[in-house]
């Protein structure tokens, strides 16, 4: 795990070949996913974003979403969370009670809002002149929205609405309290350190009462003591609230660590798609990442202390 | 002694500062001297005056150019050293605030001037008639009182588009002519009374809100500022071109006046005074319609203080700060956008209908640009988001220029030809340049969170 780790490099040369072969076929996958992305395939004009990507999302699971820079992952992400149309192929969220959802049909709201697919952003976006409290309670605007009957319930201050708000103040209280922020909860969010905006971040995301979170480089600009902590409460998130999280990652120490699956994008293509075991032996991953030819892979594996597979 | 000694060390470092920095700011005011000196020659050195015969003559000014030179020296050098202090000041107070708690300390100017102007409010007739010796006599301050007040209604509703929701509005005053004209139509065609035309006035806005908000709902920051300046002129140009509808430039006059809920206010019998006994005076009706826009003000400003409470406001708030991570919440930007128009103009429908039934006449020359900009500074001025900001900077932007009419004294200083409201618009630049510099954000910049955790766990 340690030399993948070692393996973060992101700027380096990659194999052209990979392009032109087909993805690998994968067995299976999880038995029960909720989350099924069928032949995705995004262009801009002439640039094929992500082409031909299908991969699924177990229930419950965590699976992260790795690759080099520019592999894509945003890309689909940004398509799952409907904040573009996908040019083609299928994203089909399945909740526990049967309910089937085409994600890449919703209007973009729609996709928080009917489908309960939660995000977050790489770049963070809070909105950082509001307190952390009414950062939370912005995150259960649909709950709070009905018991205010389109706010006129809450002009006249109707006591169902006060009840409503009751609760979600104590609901984003205790997840204020999970993140560790009850002291600094009526600050503004754009004072806190930059780690407090990412657990925040997500904290909010889960006030929405997601199915599926999906986290853009959560660990990003962390140092190891937060990443820690993260790899906690995303446990914590899989685990307590039975959330399926999908999630992009450059820091191994977190992704081999929590995921439950990884798939593997390069250059818009998924290269490969399993346990972390499995991608960790992975001879197309390891080339993806080091950038080497097919028949150097071996020698690469022997530098870096490596005695998996060969090619 | 120990104390003694550390006061010493300290003070000399803040004096060598002081000393090292003097000459430079001397070498800059020079440099602000010498560029007026450039500027003046051309322009002040020399005086053109009829001579004796037929040509003109050159009269030297060059005392004065001197002066101004000198002037500008000096001035250079003051603002230079205040400014100095002022932000070492601030360092300071920084530093003492990071330390301390400072949230308590901001809070408290608002907690005496809000109280403080709704008295004087609520109590403005009786003290009109007090200090000037009798209600007409008053009528002065009444009426300024009346303009003032539909001002801060008007800062108010544009509050809610601008200062909460975040969109830039340009054209804010074409809601105020759609309510003015509203009143104005239905009271004389259709003859309905000013308490049946209120209402509809602000639904007829709401729904040119509506209808300003669909095209413009993917637009942010300059090009909605665009798009909404171009409404607000096609509004005043629709009122002034289509004479049949709206009489054209003309304008549409008598406009039912103000009735005390169906009581009119005139002499005879029956009428408002009769009917209460009092003796007839024409001030009952201006002391009405003075009480009548206050509680329209602070109907606005209840509202808006609710909505911020409430889901729809909230979501306004994050729209303004991250549309993105709204839409990512399930937030539909759309209906957000659509309700923060349409309430905004929902107001400026109330406040156009008012006008109306005060004026008793509507033209459009009263809904020009000037207006949509005078509103947006009171917002801007104010500081965003801010009801007490809205209603000080109202009363200073609308009643500064009134109070400038009357400063007799200062012919005195400058001579009797000195007319102070000549320099209104100089004296008006002057204060919004100094507000910039001073207070960027508005004169209540501090925002107070709409809920809080700490106070329900104490």
């Amino acid at each position: 795990m340690m030399q993948v780790t070692g393996l973060h490099a992101t700027g380096l040369a990659r194999l052209a070949t990979l392009q032109d072969e087909p993805p690998a076929a994968m067995p299976g996958g999880p038995a029960d996913p909720i989350l099924v992305v069928d032949h995705l395939t995004m262009r801009f004009g002439g640039l094929t974003a992500v082409g031909d990507v299908s991969f699924k999302v177990g229930r419950g699971d965590i699976t992260a979403l790795i690759g080099p820079n520019g592999a894509g992952k945003t890309t689909v992400f940004n398509c799952i969370t409907g904040f573009y149309k996908p040019t083609e192929g299928m994203i089909r969220l399945r909740q526990e009670g049967g309910e089937t959802y085409l994600l890449e049909r919703l209007p973009g709201h729609d996709v928080n809002r009917l489908a309960r697919v939660a995000r977050t952003f790489q770049n963070i976006r809070l909105f950082p002149q509001m307190t952390v409290l009414e950062n939370l309670l912005v995150a259960m605007h649909k709950p709070l929205m009905r018991a205010s009957a389109f706010s006129l319930a809450g002009i006249l201050g109707l006591p169902g609405y006060r009840r409503a708000q009751e609760e979600a103040i104590a609901k984003a209280a205790a997840w204020i309290a999970r993140i560790g922020l009850t002291h600094r909860a009526d600050e503004p969010a754009g004072d806190l350190p930059y780690g407090d905006q990412r657990r925040l971040e997500i904290a909010r995301a889960m006030c929405t009462e997601p199915v599926l979170l999906c986290l853009d480089e959560p660990a990003a600009g962390l140092n190891p003591r937060e990443s820690a902590d993260l790899n906690t409460l995303l446990r914590l998130i899989r685990d307590e609230f039975g959330t399926s999280v999908l999630l992009i990652e450059h820091d191994m120490s977190v992704v081999m660590q929590i995921s439950d699956r990884i798939v593997v994008l390069d250059y818009g293509i998924k290269i490969a798609d399993g346990t972390p075991d499995a991608i960790r032996n992975d001879t197309r991953v390891i080339a993806a990442y080091l950038g080497v030819d097919d028949e150097e892979v071996a020698a690469v594996e022997a530098e870096v202390g490596l005695t998996g597979t060969s090619a | 002694m120990v104390q003694g000694s550390t006061i010493g060390r300290a003070t000399p470092t803040v004096a060598a500062r002081a000393t090292s920095a003097l000459p430079e700011m001397i070498k800059d005011a020079a440099l602000f001297a010498l560029v007026t000196l450039g500027l003046s020659i051309p322009v002040v050195a020399y005086r053109t005056d009829l001579g004796q015969g037929t040509g003109l003559g050159l009269t030297g000014r060059w005392g004065l150019v001197a002066g101004l030179c000198a002037a500008v020296f000096v001035l250079r050098l003051a603002q230079r050293l205040v400014l100095g202090e002022v932000s070492r000041r601030r360092d300071a107070r920084t530093l003492a605030q990071a330390e301390s708690t400072a949230p308590a300390r901001l809070a408290r100017p608002g907690r005496i001037i809000g109280p403080l102007t709704l008295g004087v409010a609520l109590t403005l007739p009786l003290l009109a008639a007090l200090g000037s010796g009798g209600l007409s006599e008053g009528r002065y301050w009444i009426d300024l009182g009346i303009l003032i007040l539909t001002y801060v209604m008007l800062g108010w509703g544009l509050n809610i588009v601008v200062g909460l929701a975040g969109l830039l509005d340009l054209g804010y005053v074409a809601f105020y002519a759609v309510g003015a004209y509203s009143y104005a139509l239905l009271s004389t065609v259709f003859g309905l009374s000013f308490w049946v035309c209120l209402p509809l006035a602000g639904l007829f806005a709401a729904g040119f809100g509506v209808l300003l908000g669909f095209p413009v709902l993917r637009l942010r920051g300059d090009y909605l500022a665009i798009v909404t300046l171009a409404f607000g002129e096609i509004i005043r140009l629709v009122l002034i071109n289509w004479v049949d509808f709206s009489g054209g430039s003309a304008g549409l006059s008598s406009i039912p006046r103000a009735s005390f809920f169906g009581i009119p206010f005139t002499a005879g019998e029956g009428g408002f005074a009769s009917v209460f006994g009092l003796a007839f005076n024409p001030m009952h009706r201006v002391v009405f319609l003075y009480y009548l826009i206050l509680v329209l003000a602070l109907v606005t400003n209840l509202v808006t203080l609710r909505m911020r409470r409430l889901p729809l406001g909230r979501a306004w708030e994050a729209l303004r700060e991250d549309e993105i991570a709204c839409r990512s919440l399930g937030i539909d930007t759309t209906i957000t956008k659509l309700s923060a128009f349409a309430l905004g103009a929902m107001f400026a429908g109330f406040a156009g209908s008012f006008f109306a039934v005060r004026q008793g006449f509507v033209s459009p020359e009263s809904f020009n640009f000037l207006e949509s900009a005078i509103i947006l500074a009171i917002v801007v001025l104010g500081g965003m988001g801010s009801q007490l900001g809205v209603a000080v900077a109202a009363i200073a932007m609308v009643g500064a220029p009134e109070l400038l009419r009357n400063l007799g004294f200062l012919k005195a200083v400058f001579g009797e030809g000195f007319d102070p409201n000549e320099y209104r618009l100089l004296l008006f630049g002057l204060a919004m340049v100094a507000m910039m510099v001073w207070r960027p954000r508005g004169l209540i910049s501090e925002r107070t969170p709409s809920v809080r955790l700490g106070a329900r766990a104490r």
